[in-house]
């Protein structure tokens, strides 16, 4: 059984400045899938992911999301639509609780309940813990686990994850990895990640884009994922 | 006897310099330390509030009443500067100096010329009660009552509304406030808006106390932005210590060597906080913390 299509883009185009970045960026994405975007340093994996919500302003080409062309709508638009965001580096907000970043996390949808927040603090206990904490002064796993919480409150349908593994030990890394795999088994949640950590990549990933100066070079099934060397090949500086 | 009138008259010196340190420094407080916009219209926004509180109140509305209309105009009219003018600039923030400094001299000789170079006002209602001796005004105490209540009122603002948490996640991260579904445009402009409200709430409250020209808002601006560069970019940390620290210098001063030497020992202080804490009250207290 083939699923929906749920993100596509055709020809994606951007950059800073004038300087472009994207060059045609061409790749789908199917509802429930995990889909890793792997390659060097600097070949636009974390612009893609800027595109994609909106904070960065396509150039050229289409983004379609559920059907509908997103690529003109700002990012708070397309979030609402039901796109969920974590960045490189988490971005919390350093001098809110833990508990009000999650309470910015519900304009996604909105408004969020009490069971939307039992469901985020199940697969993150660290967070009911630390409800009450500043988040600037959390762990950075911490941190990333609440930059993945504050979306998930929403309950999204896509969610774009910038490097879930940067700077974290490589323990928290595998939870993560192991919660956000559960997380799309029981809710059906489509993850988008980009990625450099070959554990987290083999983990979690049914299949991968490599991206090259700027665009999708390569698609990688879920076959071919068992093979440690192709995939180091792609990483390789 | 003497003694308690003596500490009396410093108390009431004091409160009285912290109520207009406060209620001058809030509006511009809210819309740098929000938004970094420097608003060199503030004190216009101040003059609005107060003409409209003067004409509504003379048309028989209650005062009470005709204050929250000049909060409420002054607020109207900062919502729709932001839209023409501040919004096309938050990328230029020097541009915004030089913008709302035009938008002041407009005002200024706008009212002017629409207005006339002076305006009968309103007296200074509830007179005045004697202590020890000296005579005092009761109205005094209603504006630092005020200027309490608007501390306290701004702070469950920010803490405890959906609007007011979601105005700091804008202030801290807004790429990351506007990925979550934050429309960060409509929470600038609300926050202009309230801050320009606030001016207005400040001119009203103030107008009963002061002659009617339109230049009256260059009173309130040397307070308040020595008051928020003491306190830096955090409202709550920021404006009420540095207004505390501030009224001190200013009333002692005041009452020993009048006027002038109150003035002159507000801009010695904030030389020298700037030389120790550049980032302000609120920056040291937040690097302490963080």
């Amino acid at each position: 059984m083939r699923r929906e299509v749920l993100l596509s883009t055709a020809g994606l185009r951007a950059g800073y400045g004038g300087k472009p970045i994207l060059q045609g960026v061409d790749l789908e994405v199917r509802e429930g899938e995990i889909v890793a975007v792997i390659g060097r340093n600097g070949v636009g994996k974390s612009t893609l992911m800027r595109a994609l919500i909106g904070l960065l302003p396509a150039t050229g080409g289409a983004i379609v999301f559920k059907g509908e062309s997103v690529e003109a709508l700002p990012a708070h638009k397309r979030a609402t639509l039901g796109i969920g965001y974590v960045p490189q580096g988490r971005d919390v907000f350093p001098r809110m609780s833990v508990e009000e970043n999650l309470k910015v996390g519900e304009s996604i949808r909105g408004s969020a309940t009490a069971a939307d927040y039992e469901r985020v603090f199940a697969s993150f206990p660290i967070l009911k813990e630390r409800r009450a904490q500043r988040a600037g002064t959390l762990s950075g796993g911490q941190q990333q686990q609440l930059a993945i919480g504050r979306v998930m409150i929403s309950s999204p349908q896509l969610v774009l994850l910038d490097e879930p593994s940067e700077g974290i030990q490589p323990s928290i890394v595998q939870d993560i990895a192991r919660t956000m795999m559960e997380i799309n088994r029981s809710t059906g949640v489509t993850i988008v990640f980009v990625e450099q950590n070959l554990d987290m990549i083999r983990t979690m990933a049914q299949r991968c884009y490599v991206m090259d100066k700027g665009r999708i070079v390569a698609a990688i099934d879920a076959h071919e994922l068992d093979n440690r060397e192709a995939i180091r090949r792609y990483l390789a500086v | 006897m003497e003694i308690l009138g003596a500490v009396f008259a410093a108390v009431y010196q004091f409160g009285d310099a912290f109520a207009f340190l406060v209620l001058s420094a809030c509006g511009l407080a809210v819309i740098f330390g929000m938004m970094g916009v420097i608003n060199l219209a503030h004190g216009e926004f101040i003059m609005c509030g107060a003409y409209v509180t003067v004409m509504t109140n003379r048309l028989g509305v209650p005062l009470p009443v005709a204050i929250l209309a000049g909060a409420l105009v002054a607020g109207a009219v900062g919502v729709l500067v932001e839209r023409l003018v501040i919004r096309h600039l938050y990328s230029r923030p020097l541009d915004t100096i030089v913008a709302t400094w035009g938008i002041s001299l407009i005002a200024t000789q706008g009212t002017l010329i629409v207005l006339g170079s002076t305006m009968p006002g309103v007296g200074t209602p509830f007179g005045s009660f004697e202590f020890a001796g000296l005579s005092y005004s009761y109205y005094r105490i209603v504006l630092m009552l005020s200027a309490v209540a608007v501390l306290a009122i701004l702070y469950l603002f920010f803490t405890r509304t959906r609007f007011g948490v979601l105005a700091r996640a804008t202030i801290q991260v807004p790429s990351m406030a506007e990925a979550l579904g934050v429309d960060t445009r409509f929470i600038y402009a609300m926050t202009f808006g309230l801050g320009a409200a606030l001016a207005g709430l400040t001119g009203g409250l103030y107008a009963p106390t002061m002659t009617m020209v339109p230049t009256m808002g260059t009173t309130f601006i040397m307070e308040a932005f020595v008051t928020v560069v003491v306190g830096g970019a955090d409202v709550f940390l920021g404006t009420a210590p540095a207004a505390a620290v501030l009224a001190v210098v200013k009333a002692t001063l005041t009452s020993w060597y009048g006027q002038l030497f109150g003035q002159i020992g507000l801009l010695i202080a904030v030389i020298i906080v700037i030389r120790v804490l550049p980032r302000g009250i609120s920056g040291f207290i937040l690097r302490e913390r963080a």
